[in-house]
Parts: structure tokens; sequence; C-alpha cells
């Protein structure tokens, strides 16, 4: 179906029926219930899900394929979120223009970028990528305020032109974002017994959004293109003297996972329409790294699956405190209770990262391939020996599965 | 003239002459054999020929175009392709994809930007490809991962990816080093039957004297970076001075 295989269309279509009910499947708590804390299913976390799943797959492209590894992607992020901003400010509320120009603006900087940044590889590339990256953030800070307005971040005003839309509603409030007048807040809740579910329009365009960028992400995967990327990791020399230039193959590599990255930035900026230079900064860099090594580099899901689960411990993780812990653990004797919760503190709430880390720590050195591999693994634990043979033929025909 | 034609060429490294004037002419459409004890500067002229070294001075010619200064990819554009001392072959890829990168290389040119095309809509290139394979008769390891065969059928590969690409002149950098006899002995039928089938020049670099002499239809002999003689495979077994720098060595 649509150009891909029976395994890739298969992939496809979970990821979106995934996506599609994200609203139910991250919401299996009754709302009342004490583990209602851990879902997942609200508008705001569902939006950041699929976003960080399009600039996580976008980097893979570059990361999984070719292996350059860059430390400054986040400087995509950033410019798209200014652009869309802008967008909103200049020409009207509506996000398909805020989106395209999101993707133009950062494809021409990605061009720039990786232009100089591809001169070189291994260690010097990932510095060089980073180095552009502070660099676009302190400028984002002091010299370009007049375009990204320093510290307080780009705001929309009653002020902005809005040449195709309004300034200011009818009642004096500044307009929302929207899809042709679809407004992206806009959210149906569904109540079913004691659950409720909520259905956003942002979460959907995102969602859609991002099936077609998994879409185009897999077709580039199995496409000639993406063997020539799969071949500059393997062996440069090789490329080269099969004569093949491995310069413009990166280089158009890296534009394209800076358009994922601008794309998501975009995204972000018509959720919530406001644009910070703090997007840019090297820890947004390198998260966009560890969800693709955490869920598995150069494979088809694993930088969705990583963007997900660090979303997901970032926004879950983080709200979990002591009182919450005394409450799992009021069945033990006292002394023990507070015992318990104080081994268990460092790791909660703020501690989140520590947990994180661990976490990533134990995939890295016992799953090289991620999170992917730890799924590989358990399924082959299911199928049994039987399917040994044919399993392992797999993995060696299809390396980027 | 040759379709190789090599003048005065010179390379330095640091205090080491590693290539002190060698002139050298390879004739179209035979195998040329280039022989010399070790560190007699072998691979280094034929990185001068590929865009790896650039001579400090001299002319390397490619039917009748510079090569010099170009990058390697230009130069295996021209015609040229090179199998290395150990074998380069794209070791994380599937066998017959290692095969079909440089016949995509053939047709494309040096980059094309064929992102949303189908693999599948590229039946002639897999079917040159497996054909390739059939050749070297390594159809049945098409699925393989590359890295995982053994020394000889990287080789084999590598030699295969070169000749996909039909080039006209094909540089082999000890084909047989390291490779037990059964596996040379392919390799020489091969690179025998490689010859008689197709318009193809040969320039090998080779240790094994069983192989040179059962390929070769001219030799140049290379000593501390210099030609010493230039001749047909027969003079070469008699000559004194070839004796003495080299065979007297291997023998
Ligand atoms: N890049 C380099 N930098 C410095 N010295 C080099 C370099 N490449 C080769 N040499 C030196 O130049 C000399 C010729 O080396 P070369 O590799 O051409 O020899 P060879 O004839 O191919 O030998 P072998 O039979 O061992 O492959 C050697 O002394 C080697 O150490
Ligand atoms: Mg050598």
């Amino acid at each position: 179906m649509l150009g891909l295989n029976k395994k890739d269309t298969t992939l496809l279509i979970i990821v979106a029926a995934l996506t599609l009910l994200a609203p139910f499947i991250l919401n299996p708590f009754p709302t009342e219930s004490g583990l209602a804390q851990f879902n997942a299913g609200y508008p705001d976390l569902m939006q950041r899900f699929v976003i960080f799943g399009i600039f996580a797959i976008g980097f893979n492209i570059l990361f999984g394929l070719t292996g350059y590894l860059s430390f400054g992607h986040a400087a995509f992020l950033g410019v798209g979120s200014y652009s869309a901003v802008w967008m909103f400010k200049l020409l009207s509320m509506n996000v398909i223009p805020a989106i395209i120009l999101a993707v133009i603006i950062s494809g021409l900087f990605a061009v720039l970028i990786g232009y100089v940044s591809l001169r070189r590889s291994g260690i010097y590339f990932s510095i060089l990528t980073l180095a552009f990256a502070q660099m676009s953030f302190n400028l984002a800070y002091s010299v370009l305020t007049p375009i990204t307005n320093g510290e307080t971040g780009l705001q929309l005003t009653l002020e902005d032109p809005r040449v195709l839309g309004q300034s200011a509603t009818a009642d004096g409030s500044i307009p929302v974002t929207n899809l042709f007048g679809a407004e992206m807040r806009s959210t149906y809740e569904m109540a079913v017994g004691p659950w409720a579910f909520q259905f956003n329009m942002g979460y959907y365009l995102c969602a859609i959004i991002m099936l077609v960028s998994f879409y185009l992400a897999i077709r580039i995967f199995r496409s000639p293109f993406g063997m020539m990327l799969r071949a500059i990791k393997s062996n440069q020399t090789r490329m080269s003297y099969t004569g093949l230039n491995p310069r413009p193959y990166t280089l158009a590599a890296f534009v394209i996972s800076g358009m994922y990255a601008g794309l998501a930035g975009g995204l972000m900026a018509s959720m919530d329409p406001l644009a910070g230079a703090e997007r840019m900064q090297w820890t947004a860099s390198g998260e966009v790294v560890l969800m693709t090594i955490l869920g598995g580099a150069g494979t088809l899901i694993g930088p969705v699956l990583g963007a997900g689960f660090i979303k997901y411990f970032e926004n879950i993780f983080s709200k979990i405190n002591d009182n919450i812990l005394h409450g799992w653990f009021a069945f033990m004797p006292d002394g023990l209770e507070d015992f318990v919760v104080t081994i268990l503190h460092p790791f909660i709430g703020k501690g989140w990262h520590l947990t994180l880390g661990i976490l990533f720590m134990l995939v890295v050195i016992f799953l090289p391939g991620g999170l992917v591999e730890g799924g590989q693994r358990i399924a082959r634990l299911f199928r049994g020996k039987k399917s040994d043979d044919k399993s392992d033929e797999a993995t060696q025909s299809t390396p980027a599965e | 003239m040759g379709i190789l034609e090599v003048k005065n060429v010179n390379k330095r490294f640091g205090g080491l002459q590693a290539l002190g004037d060698v002139n050298l002419s390879v004739a179209e459409n035979t195998c040329h054999a280039i022989i010399g004890p070790n560190g007699a500067g072998k691979s280094t002229l034929l990185n001068c020929f590929v865009g790896k070294l650039i001579p400090d001075t001299g002319s390397v010619m490619f039917d009748g175009q510079s090569v010099l200064g170009r990058t390697p990819h230009e130069i295996n554009q021209m015609g040229i392709s090179r199998v290395f001392q150990t074998p380069e072959i794209f070791g994380d890829l599937s066998v017959l994809e290692n095969m079909m990168i440089p016949i995509f290389a053939k047709r494309d040119g040096a980059f094309r930007m064929h992102a949303i095309e189908n693999m599948h809509n590229e039946k002639e290139i897999v079917e040159a490809a497996e054909q390739m394979l059939e050749e070297m008769n390594m159809a049945d390891k098409r699925h393989m991962h590359s890295a995982s065969m053994s020394r000889g059928d990287k080789r084999r590969l590598e030699i295969g990816m070169c000749l996909s690409q039909q080039p006209r002149l094909l540089l082999l950098d000890e084909p047989t080093a390291g490779m037990a006899r059964a596996d040379t002995n392919n390799t020489i039928d091969l690179l025998k039957q490689i010859k008689d089938e197709r318009d193809i020049t040969i320039a090998i670099i080779e240790h094994d004297m069983h192989v040179v002499f059962s390929l070769a239809d001219r030799i140049t002999v290379l000593a501390q970076g210099t030609p010493l003689v230039e001749d047909d495979p027969e003079n070469i077994k008699g000559n004194p001075k070839v004796r003495e720098a080299y065979l007297g060595e291997a023998a």
C-alpha cells in the first residue's frame, strides 16, 4: 500500500491506529482513581508526544542513516517556532502558512549550517553543529532582539497587523490559532462512565502531520537515497571510490532533518503561539539525541518511542511527590514507609532526570539497539525457538527496521 | 600512447622519497603488473592514480586527461575502479545492496536525489546486481550481512562491485593477499575470465609470483620508489637485476 512493502504498511497502520486512538489509550485510568495521575491523555502532553516524535523522526534520518551526530538540531526547532509566530503576527492566525514558512526558513538555515559543518565528520562535525546552535541561541537572546524579542520571547500582541486576519477579536482579545476557522485549542470531551476522554483539534492536526512525516521517513529509508545514506555511514572511502560524492548526500539528509525540526518548531508555535530562545538551547538539542538513541537509532519506530518515553517521564514522573509516595506505601509500618519514601525521593519529582539517566544508561549498555531491540528480543522470546533462523535472516537483510 | 600515462612522478613523505621519477605506460586492454618488495611504493603509486594522493611533481593522464587535482569520485566516474589492499566494502549493508550501489553510481552519477523513488521500481539495477553476483558465484549470499563474510568473499565482492561499473581501467592492490590457495586460484580464474571477456585494462600489484605470471602481459618492477625494469613476463623471469632486487628475496 502507498508504495510500501507489507511489513512497513503494517507498521504504519499500527502507528496510525495508536496515534489516532491515543486519547483512549493514554487515559486508561478513571478520572477519580488514584492512578489518574499516570494518565497522559490530555491535549497538551499528547501534542508534545507527536511534535517531539516528528523532531526525532527527522533527526533519525540524519543520525540513524548517515551516522552524523548533530548536537545543534534545536536551532532549527527554534527557527521554526520564530518563523511561525511571525506569520501569526503578520499574516493570519491560520496555522498552514505558519507551518510552511517554518519548514522553509529552517530548511534554508540547515543549508547554511550543514554546508559549513559537513566539511568535517565525526566529533568535529558534532562540535561545529553545537557551536552553531549555541551561537543562534545567544544571538536570539541579544543581537537579534528586534526579531526574537530577546529574553521575553516572541509573543502575539493586539497591535500585530495580521493582514489577512484581524488584529483583535470583537471582544478585544488576541485571536487564537486555527485551521481555516477550526481552533487549535478546541477540545471535545467524551465521558464514558468514570472515564473522560479528550479529543483536541490541535492534537489531531499534529498527529496527522506526524503520520505523514513518518510515512515520508519510511519512503526515504527504503529509497535508493536512503541506501546511499547508509552506505556513507558504513564506508565513506568505498563510497567515494565508487564514484559517489558523499557531501551532497549528507547535506541533503541534514537539510531534510532540519526541515523536520522546523516543522516540529512550527507546530509547537501553532499549539501555543510563542517562541523563546531557550527552545534553541543545547539541552534541547541533547534531548532529541537521547530520544533517538533510547528508542533505537536507525530504526523507523525507535525515535517515536524514544520521544514518547522521555516526554512521558518529563511530565508524569516529575509530578510524583513525597505525599503521593506516602499514599502508596501507607500499608507499610511507619518507619519502613518513611525509609522507602526517603530512598525513592531522589528519583521522583524534580529528580526524574536521575531516573531517566539511569534508564538511559541501562538501555545503552544492555540494549544497544534501544527500545526497539528490547521489543525484538521480547518478540523472539514469545515466538520461541522455531522461528529463530528466520528472524536471524530478517535482521541480516533489513538492518533498518 | 597507453590508456594510462605516468610521467616523472615524485612523491616524498617527509624525508622519505616514496616515489622517484616514476614513468609508466599502461597499454589499453592489457594486464600490467607492478611488483616490488614491501615498501617499494606500489600502493603509493596507485594512490596517485585515484586522487587519494597528489604527486609532488609529474603528471598522470588517463585516456588523455589529467587525473591530478580531481576527487576520487570524479576519477571513478572517468572509468577507473579500484580494489584495495584490505577489502573496502559496505560492511553494514547486505551483499546485494553492496552490489547495487556501484551500479547506481554508474547510472546516476555522483549524486542524485532519489529519496522518494521506490526500490521496487529499480528492477534494472537489482537485476544487474543479481547477475553480477551470479557471475561472482555469490548469488546464494545476496542477503548476507557483508561484514560477516570471509575475507576471500569480501575480496570477490569488492572485485565484483568494481566490475559492475564496467570500468575501462581496473586497479587491483594485492587482490590475493591473505587468501587461501584455493581462493587465490579462484581469483586468478576470475581475473583471467574478466580479461578475456571484456574490454578492460588491468593494473595489478601483487606479491604472489604465481598470480603475476598467470595474468600479466607486461611487468614493471619497482624498487625503492623507482622503476627498475619494465618488460614482458618471460624476460622478467630471467632478468638478473630483478632476481637480485626482488625474486631472489621471494625465493
Ligand atoms: N601516508 C604516508 N605517510 C608517510 N609515509 C608513507 C605514507 N604512505 C606510505 N608511506 C611510506 O612510503 C613507502 C611506500 O609505501 P607503500 O605503501 O607505497 O609500499 P608498498 O610497495 O605498497 O608496500 P607493501 O607491499 O607493503 O604494500 C613506505 O616506506 C611507507 O611507509
Ligand atoms: Mg601496498
